[in-house]
């Protein structure tokens, strides 16, 4: 057993959690920035985004570290590249709560408008992606990621009739289209958050079981010889 | 050309001890296939039955068959010197005749086979260096320098080109590379990769990251057991038994 080796994946492991701690933060503190229209909430926003931004860059140099001189191979390999994909997942997620952030600035500055969309369910349905796909990281559970799957479309879905609604909105009171579009802004931010957590719920099944599932592949549990793999 | 081997219901003993167990392996022709396992999981003692090197050891019997293209190994009545002569052997410590010259060295084999003609053993002698990319480094100095002379990498070299130059249709390679440093190392596993044209190649290796980077298809010996064997890529990212997995990932033991 290579004591140092497992120390430095389990050393990784838990920054990645850290960072992914940070990110559930950014997506709560923007959205709390959007609920309040609270410029001081949005402030700790950025400020968890350079966090996050420097946590992706230690983390990449840990795993490279790791490749470089630990060689790891089969499940270990496969660990490794998944944390170096959700590293760079985890930092999207922080810059589209900057994006939602700076959005809810931007609407605290105008005249308030009726909201057709509900932004706070959204945000739970996001939240609740990103900490499943993060649970299934720390578990190493294929079926909690694959829950994180088939959440995916509901949130499609919130975004599509989102994006009805608001487009409607824009035709019927166009002085105020520009508070619109930064909602439509946040709604997109919000759906692309949850393509993220995806993409870390299938980074999760590709470690722990060598299956690629992406674009829409099926995950079944337990060794499936007839899987894609990932070259 | 190379050829395909299949060995059927390998079992091989010294003394009472069983070494292989049950080895069943179809290896494909003009490919590389190499075998990796801790030491005394049996990984050498496999190559050394294919051309019956097993048995020069006293004491040591096995059963089951090999089939090397068309030659049956085991066949009763065939000569092992010409099995030897069909299926060459690079050992993991470089042996060159230490008082013959370089083209000596390579023209030895062939000499033994009643070849004497010059031009044909000069001819043979070039083709083998160049095989070998050794060819180069010692074309001024054939017959004026000792094997013994090269440098670990270049000696490594010369039994390869030895051993090509009686055109084997199989390439045994028991840790070639584990006495070498990084650039000779680099350099015959340029050459495993470039012989596969004509050759059928299996190495034995200590060295998994070796495996990964020549091997088309990789072989798991455990306690005389072939654990698992599939195509290299599969079984260093994904393998399918927990045996290769703690092995490869170091958790062995």
């Amino acid at each position: 057993m290579r004591s140092r080796f497992q120390h430095g994946l389990d050393e990784l492991k838990e920054r990645l959690l850290e960072m992914g701690g940070m990110a559930e933060a950014a997506i709560e503190l923007a959205a709390e920035s959007y609920r309040k229209r609270d410029g001081r909430l949005a402030q700790q926003v950025f400020e968890r985004e350079k966090m996050i931004n420097q946590s992706e860059r230690n983390i990449d140099e840990m795993a490279v570290d790791l490749l470089a001189m630990q060689q790891p191979m089969a499940t270990d390999l496969r660990f490794v590249l998944a944390v170096l994909k959700i590293n760079a997942d985890l930092e999207r997620v922080g810059d589209l709560a900057v994006n939602i952030a700076q959005r809810s600035l931007d609407l605290a500055e105008e005249p308030e408008i009726d909201v057709p969309v509900d932004i706070a369910r959204m945000t739970t349905a996001v939240s609740t992606m990103v900490r499943r796909a993060l649970e299934s990281f720390l578990s190493g559970k294929g079926d909690v990621a694959q829950a994180v799957l088939e959440m995916d479309s509901i949130v499609d879905r919130m975004k599509d009739e989102a994006f009805i609604n608001l487009v409607a909105q824009m035709k019927s009171d166009p002085e105020k289209v520009r508070q619109y579009l930064d909602v439509l802004l946040i709604t997109r931010s919000l759906e692309r958050i949850a393509d993220h957590a995806t993409n870390i719920a299938e980074d999760v099944i590709f470690w722990v079981s060598g299956a690629d599932v992406r674009h829409n592949a099926r995950y079944s549990q337990g060794p499936d010889p007839d899987a894609p793999r990932r070259q | 050309m190379g050829v395909g081997i299949e060995v059927k219901d390998l079992n091989a003993w010294f003394g009472k001890a069983q070494v292989l167990k049950e080895i069943n392996i179809k290896v494909g022709a003009n490919a590389v296939t190499a075998v990796i396992g801790p030491s005394g999981c049996g990984k050498s003692t496999f190559i050394r039955c294919l051309n019956r090197m097993h048995e020069t050891i006293p004491e040591a019997r096995l059963t089951g068959s090999v089939q090397v293209g068309d030659m049956d190994v085991y066949r009763p009545g065939i000569v092992p010197a010409d099995v030897r002569r069909r299926i060459g052997m690079v050992f993991q410590k470089p042996n060159p005749f230490p008082t013959m010259s370089i083209y000596d060295n390579v023209s030895a084999g062939l000499r033994l086979n009643g070849y004497n003609k010059r031009r044909e053993l000069d001819a043979a002698v070039e083709h083998s260096l160049r095989m070998a990319a050794l060819w180069d480094e010692v074309k001024d100095v054939l017959k004026k320098k000792s094997g013994s002379s090269l440098s670990g990498g270049q000696q490594q070299r010369l039994c390869i080109a030895r051993a090509l130059a009686v055109q084997p249709e199989l390439i045994l390679m028991d840790e070639p590379c584990s006495a070498l440093d990084p650039i000779s190392t680099g350099k015959i596993e340029e050459l495993i990769f470039q012989l596969k044209a004509q050759y059928t190649v299996v190495i034995v290796t200590h060295n998994m990251q070796q495996a990964a980077r020549v091997a088309d298809h990789t072989g798991f010996f455990l306690m005389g057991k072939l654990i698992e064997y599939d195509k290299t890529e599969k079984l260093f990212t994904a393998p399918t038994d927990k045996r290769t997995e703690d092995y490869i990932t170091g958790r062995f033991g």
